[in-house]
């Protein structure tokens, strides 16, 4: 198998951004509609269910609305900005899925297509500068509106997202530590290898992931930029029509981006699990699938139904965690505001940096003992386990989270301190239980 | 295609530089600098220096245009304009003193390859060498954290003492 000419390259790279883009468009359209059905499962109703069989059509019935809607442009916006901000927050979470490899290399007569719109070779940083870039949106809108609830939400995102995506790209680092390698490609040639899925060996690094992901992605618990009973709808409060719904896709298209490299980083990506037949990677100029014991490369074989096995593979994995962002959204309440900076630099920024510096030791110490293969991977999935535990109990309600859940008993006995998250646990309590102390 | 990219990406560059300084309103001279930074990400990707260029933009467009940004709203500037460079003498010390700083970075440049950190460069074919052995970020990570440890460590040590300065600066009462 060989590699592509440059006119099959360029063939190949519009047909792959036609087929992301058109897919990532229509499953965002299916997100607000599987938002509203599972939203109304969880409620105990049926949601949107008349246009179509199973409602299924909703969304396009929801689509030519929002185009023929009036626009409204507020008499004191600043007219440039307030155009620009819907295409800047949408931008972001569009390219940023370029760099995920979405299924094993597709063998055609014309050499072996890579099924990943553009194999850059610093991928997670790209994705972490598309990241960053995304604050841009949601702050222009804000401050473009003229309006204070607007601005408020405005203001409220771009703390937010700053503070998130320090811890977001520490979680990163174990993973890059593990890989040895920065490409979304490699990382996931380096889950196949070892056997382990990354959310086994590096669980608190995913779990933090995980968190950070949703701060980002400004979904509940984390919607403060947009909060309803606050803000009315925060930084979006003027925008009607079609911009509205810009931000709606902004929304859900970076929903779906973050699931995608949830399962790319921490679930083997497209790699379909308990099979070796996949297993694909370049290396030094040729696919391979593996190493023989003696280190000689072992041609890999690929297939048509191997890349379709695997895109259905990475398609459900994806779909797994773009339903858990609906989950958590119907389930769990919003934090306050002063909650929400508290978690994320005095719990999430210290755990992440001692739990890089527990895994980068663990690591090493495993490299010089010359352990490999499935050992190494089960020696580092019970250290990030007890890791990932005491993690979850330290950060269970009312130790460090303070005024998550105020029960009676706690309030009569005046907050005797959990051990030695007592200072931690005051910055929200209640005002009643200050005033005791 | 590369020399037509470098000409686009320069000119993105320059005009948004003169945006920056042209602009009276800050949110729009801002967004000029982040386009500015944009620009110079994308030569240092015509370059192949990728992590450069990512660098670039997560530290610089993606954090620190960020904290500006921040600012501006919480003063909540942008809604008046008023130029703060009054035009006269003031525009005129600006401009020398830019162009002197301008034609300072041409004198250091133009014996890049008398500099000593310039020698150690390997080479086009050795660049590739090094890339294809030890990775976009091993060949950066590699000689700071060997070479140019102290250097580097003394740069960290020197952001600390910044923060705590401000922060000591900034809050009287704990």
């Amino acid at each position: 198998m060989t590699e592509l000419s440059p006119t099959a390259f360029w063939i190949s790279s519009w047909a792959k951004v036609m087929f992301v883009f058109t897919v990532l468009m229509v499953a965002v359209a299916y997100m607000t509609y599987a938002e509203r059905r599972v939203s109304a499962f969880i409620q105990d109703r049926l949601g949107p269910n008349r246009v179509g069989p199973f409602g299924l059509l909703q969304p396009i019935a929801d689509g030519i609305k929002n185009i023929l809607k009036e626009e409204t442009m507020p008499a004191t916006a600043n007219r440039t900005f307030f155009v620009l901000a819907p295409a800047l927050s949408i931008i972001p979470a569009l390219v940023t899925f370029a760099v995920i490899p979405f299924a094993a290399p597709l063998g055609t007569p014309w050499g072996v297509v890579d099924m990943i719109v553009a194999d850059i070779p610093i991928g997670i940083l790209f994705v972490l500068a598309l990241a960053s870039l995304g604050v841009y949106g949601l702050f222009l809108a804000g401050w473009s509106s003229n309006n204070k609830y607007a601005f408020l939400g405005g203001v409220r995102s771009s703390a937010q997202m700053v503070s998130y995506e320090v811890a977001l790209g520490l979680s990163l680092i174990p993973v890059l530590m593990l890989a040895g390698n920065v490409t979304l490609t490699e990382i996931v040639w380096q889950q196949q290898q070892l056997g382990f899925w990354y959310f086994l060996p590096l669980s608190l690094a995913f779990v933090l992931f995980v968190i950070s992901a949703f701060a980002e992605t400004n979904r509940l618990p984390f919607d403060l930029p947009e909060a309803e009973s606050e803000l009315i709808t925060g930084y979006h409060t003027e925008y009607s029509g079609m911009k509205f719904s810009m931000f709606f896709i902004a929304e859900y298209a970076h929903i779906i981006t973050a699931s995608a490299l949830m399962a790319t980083l921490f679930l083997g990506g497209w790699s379909v699990p308990f099979w070796s037949g996949d297993h694909m990677f370049w290396h030094e100029g040729a696919l391979i699938s593996g190493f023989t014991a003696a280190g000689e490369p072992i041609a890999a074989d690929p297939a048509w139904w191997k890349t379709l096995l695997t895109l259905l593979s990475f398609a459900l994995k994806t779909a797994f965690f773009a339903f858990v962002f609906i989950w958590v959204r119907w389930t769990l309440p919003r934090f306050r505001y002063d909650q929400v900076m508290h978690l994320g630099w005095k719990v999430m920024l210290p755990t992440a940096i001692a739990y890089v510096i527990g895994m980068a030791a663990a690591i090493l110490l495993l490299d010089q003992l010359g352990i490999e293969g499935f050992l190494f991977g089960a020696i580092l999935t019970v250290l990030s386990g007890i890791a990932t535990l005491f993690f979850v109990f330290v950060v269970d309600r009312d130790r460090v989270i303070g005024g998550g859940a105020v029960t009676t008993q706690s309030l009569r006995s005046a907050r005797v301190p959990v051990g030695p998250a007592r200072e931690v646990a005051s910055v929200g309590e209640p005002p009643s239980a200050s005033i005791e102390r | 295609m590369v020399d037509v990219l470098f000409f686009v990406f320069a000119a993105m560059a320059v005009g948004g530089a003169f945006g920056v300084v042209l602009q009276k309103n800050p949110v729009a001279s801002l967004l000029f600098m982040v386009g500015t930074l944009g620009a110079i990400a994308g030569i240092f990707v015509l370059f192949e220096a990728h992590f450069l260029a990512a660098v670039q933009v997560i530290v610089y467009a993606g954090a620190i245009m960020v904290l500006f940004l921040f600012v501006i709203m919480l003063l909540n500037l942008g809604h008046d304009y008023r130029a703060d460079i009054r035009s006269g003498i003031g525009a005129f010390l600006a401009f020398a003193v830019s162009g002197a700083f301008a034609g300072l970075l041409a004198r250091q440049f133009r014996g890049a390859e008398e500099n000593p950190l310039y020698q150690r460069f390997p080479g086009p074919e050795g660049m590739d060498a090094l890339l294809a052995e030890q990775g976009i970020v091993g060949a950066i990570a590699r000689p700071l954290y060997t070479d140019y440890v102290v250097a580097f460590e003394l740069v960290a040590i020197l952001l600390l003492v910044a923060l705590v300065g401000a922060v000591a600066l900034a809050k009287r009462r704990v």
